[in-house]
């Protein structure tokens, strides 16, 4: 069986400029934040994120990688906006596609089942669909002399046709995975990753440690392994991988460390001096000033 | 402040706002109630604690919660009684069991509530959190919101980004947006609305304990339906009350979610 383990150095060695790419994970909870800073630090640009947002599309909009986000929102969570984001959007920095929670997984689970778009209520009369004016309507083919229409409302009614949001590349951070490319995630929400990772053509699990296939029962429930190998393409353990976003139950945000990411937008010195301790760095050397920060 | 009540008990301007809200989920049954911000996930647990016991309430995690904790309740300190990752909640939401009661930075006299963006959406003034589940929720669900500073410039006539729909653009989009929409109320920390008019614009339906019609007429930027009979929101009961202050928030959190 394949060996999928890799570097998060050799994960960027396969990305592309102008490439769209999946990240997992939601707000500022289980963020592949490793790979994410690796992407800071990289030579890519004019990225499409597709993204249940957080500090992954502040982050990547504040150094200038962004091209387009597709989002429903972009929160911190206990901070409701990200300012990163907010000031990029404000400058008119980046475009976005803004859509509804719901569509975007629909999109997500169209590219997945290799359909061209799914119909859904979610977006009629609002403004989504005027944003985004590609967005197209279907009409049920299904009329009131119809077996399976059993309220007349439905009978050829309209719906959103949600694209299929097809992705480059996607990248999910799970709790544990094995070397065979199975992930585990023992927090409380797998939230949409293994749907990412099915909706993208090259797919990549960062983790916070790799054990032997067949191992991930000693680490948590069989239930939790709620990824299995055909949909990775490789695997990079990133111990703390996931920082300053929650990941139980091996730690929970950061949230002082969050508040001075925060604090840095808006603010071209502070920037600055956050660019330089904390992306401008090896990961190993980012770990270590997270380490020594926590023990000031 | 704490006017005396000739229908009840004298409480604060943030207790009448609890009582409106937990009032919207009354009758509502077993369904997911779905607060956003303090005052309303204080109204929901307190109509779960009295008259809506079979509502359906998550520990803002990825768990439905057995009972009704106070406020500051934690996710691991809650009594959980099933999952609910966000991929259920879906599940949850396009089966139309659920009532939810998001905020609104800008709410119009049809219904439609902005969360997105002030100003010209491709390069907004003022980003906003983003429309989040509103388009969904609002033609899939009972919806209701809570706008904490009720003023011309978050009651305004027309919202600059339509996140959540209301009546006059879920008609316009037919009957795959009308079948399930029902913009239910608008709670704000002057008084309760509803759209209970012939043309599904905003009417008053309560002004809370202090406040006057003309305070609301003031702050609003559209003008309102005023029924005759216009009634005080009602006031708690000793009990209502007595559950508020000392098991729900006994450290007052309501009064900083509204100003005045």
């Amino acid at each position: 069986m394949a060996d999928k383990r890799t570097t998060v150095d050799d994960i960027v060695a396969e990305l592309r400029s102008g490439m769209t790419i999946g990240i997992g994970g939601w707000g500022s909870r289980r963020k592949p934040m490793a790979l994410i800073r690796a992407l800071c630090r990289s030579d890519l640009r004019d990225l499409t994120l597709v993204a249940y947002g957080g500090p992954d599309v502040g982050l990547l909009c504040a150094t200038g990688k962004v091209k387009k986000v597709v989002c429903a929102f972009v929160t911190l969570d206990s901070i409701a906006l990200d300012p990163h984001w907010r000031a990029a959007r404000q400058e008119g920095r980046v475009d976005v596609m803004e859509l509804d929670e719901g569509m975007f997984f629909q999109g997500l689970q169209a590219a997945a089942w290799r359909v061209p778009f799914l119909p859904t209520r979610a977006g009629l009369g609002s403004d989504v669909l005027t944003v985004n004016p590609d967005l197209r309507l279907v009409r049920s083919p299904y009329g009131a002399d119809s077996p399976y229409v059993d309220d007349p409302s439905d009978a050829h009614v309209e719906l959103v046709a949600m694209p299929a949001l097809r992705l480059d590349a996607a990248v999910v951070h799970t709790n544990r995975a094995d070397t065979a490319g199975n992930g585990q995630i023992l927090g409380p929400d797998p939230f949409f990753d293994p749907l990412f990772l099915g909706a993208a053509e090259r797919r990549f699990l960062t983790t916070e440690r790799i054990v032997e296939n067949g191992r991930l029962t000693d680490e948590g429930p069989l239930s939790a392994v709620v990824i299995h190998r055909m949909l990775t393409d490789g695997v990079a353990e990133t111990p703390g991988g996931a920082h300053f976003t929650a990941n139980p139950p091996d730690y929970g945000r950061d949230e002082s460390f969050q508040k001075e990411y925060a604090g840095s937008a808006g603010d071209p010195a502070g920037w600055g001096a956050f660019s330089l301790r904390y992306i401008d760095v090896t990961e190993d050397e980012y770990q270590a000033r997270v380490a020594q920060r926590r023990s000031s | 402040m704490t006017p005396l009540r000739p229908n009840g008990q004298p409480c604060t301007r943030a207790e009448s706002c609890v009582i409106a809200c937990a009032d919207t989920w009354r009758g509502a049954g077993e369904i997911m109630a779905s607060p956003f911000g303090t005052i309303p996930s204080l109204g929901a647990r307190l109509a779960k604690s009295t008259f809506a016991p079979d509502l359906v309430l998550t520990d803002g995690e990825a768990a439905l919660m057995v009972g009704a904790p106070p406020i500051t309740t934690g996710p691991a300190d809650v009594v959980r009684e099933a999952a609910m990752p966000y991929r259920s909640v879906f599940d949850v939401v396009w089966s139309g069991r659920r009532h939810i009661m998001m905020m609104a930075s800008q709410i119009d006299r049809s219904g439609n509530q902005n969360i997105s963006a002030i100003g010209d959406h491709r390069h907004p003034d003022v980003q906003l959190i983003g429309v989040r589940g509103a388009p969904g929720n609002s033609v899939n669900h009972p919806t209701s919101y809570w706008v904490p500073d009720h003023s011309v410039r978050s009651f305004v006539e027309h919202v600059d980004v339509v996140s959540g729909v209301g009546y006059a653009r879920a008609a316009a989009a037919g009957a795959g947006a009308t079948r399930f929409h029902d913009v239910r109320r608008v709670v704000s920390n002057l008084g309760v609305f509803d759209f209970d008019t012939p043309d599904r614009s905003m009417r008053v339906r309560s002004y809370h304990p202090g406040v006057s019609v003309d305070e609301i007429v003031r702050a609003t930027s559209f003008t309102l339906s005023i029924p005759d009979d216009v009634q005080e929101t009602r006031a708690p009961t000793a009990a209502e009350l007595q559950l508020l202050r000392t098991v729900l928030d006994p450290g007052s959190l309501r009064d900083r979610d509204v100003k005045r």
